[in-house]
């Protein structure tokens, strides 16, 4: 046995781990967490959705009132779910305050931009997520279709947005968190959110950013909105 | 070194197969578990956010 044989070995079997540990990265370990992080909301979702009755079908319809606006969370601290159907059925995200990859990003999944509105108010409820790693949760925003609902769920009830456009900005592109996206110094009257990840996918060099507008305020106690329950066209 | 190791599991050749099978599977948990997860907390390039 030679030392030259024993040294290509080594080599062989660097490359080999260095080729597994890609794999892992990006699809194993991602499948992995996407199904994890998906069964977590799920199930904050569902105890959130059946903490009220829900109305009965010889009841009126529950008025919606105006939508609930809460307080900014605190860092990390989970607060509501992103739904959109384009992006599967299953698919549910949890969001928790701030845009720290070490306590927000990598391990919860989607991070609220802290100095931004909240959902439901006027202005800009602005949230950025991995579009590859750490389950990828915005891995599909370049999908998203004009008029697809994404919606967020938190415990008094739904906000539904209609996707209206993507943009690609610089990394530096704060603009995009304005209350008027790109707009600056003017007061919103309308209730956009805002989606930011990496563009292209597997790189830093740009964001890709996606714009909903608000469509609709749905309280727990009158059931999903039929955003989530309507199958998706198109 | 592997042609050692194949020299060095005891049995015949299905036996030996068995236990290589049962290593490697070892090596692929443990690298899973815990040697990725540590390489992947130095390599992190995934930036999503905006900023000044």
């Amino acid at each position: 046995m030679s030392i030259i044989g024993v040294l290509g070995e080594l080599l062989v079997t660097g490359g080999v781990l260095v080729l597994l540990f890609i794999v892992w990265q990006l699809w194993l370990n991602d499948a992995v967490l996407r199904a994890a992080q998906d069964n977590e909301a799920a199930a904050l979702s569902e105890s959130w959705a059946t903490s009220v009755p829900l109305p009965t079908a010889s009841e009126d319809p529950v008025d919606p009132g105006t939508p609930a606006i809460l307080a900014a969370p605190g860092d990390a601290e989970v607060f509501g779910i992103l739904r959109v159907p384009r992006f599967g059925d299953d698919y549910a995200a949890k969001i928790a305050g701030g845009v720290s990859t070490s306590r927000t990003l990598n391990p919860i999944g989607i991070g609220h931009y802290p100095d931004t509105q909240m959902p439901g108010e006027a202005g800009n409820f602005a949230v950025a997520g991995h579009r590859n790693t750490h389950g990828k949760p915005l891995n599909q925003v370049g999908t998203l279709q004009i008029g697809d609902a994404i919606v967020v769920q938190v415990e008094e009830g739904w906000y539904t947005y209609r996707f209206r456009t993507l943009e690609y900005v610089k990394p530096s592109g704060v603009g995009v968190l304005n209350p008027v996206p790109q707009m600056d110094g003017v007061e919103a009257s309308d209730s956009i959110i805002t989606l930011t990840s990496c563009n292209p996918a597997f790189s830093t060099a740009e964001r890709i950013i996606a714009y909903g507008v608000f469509e609709s305020w749905t309280p727990t106690a009158a059931g999903p909105p039929a955003a989530l329950t309507d199958p998706l066209e198109g | 070194m592997y042609a050692a190791l194949w020299r060095a599991l005891p049995g015949p050749v299905w036996v030996r197969l068995i236990i290589l099978i049962v290593l490697i599977a070892a090596v692929l948990y443990a690298l899973a578990t815990w040697v990725f997860p540590w390489v992947q907390s130095f390599i992190d390039p995934q930036e999503v956010t905006v900023e000044e």
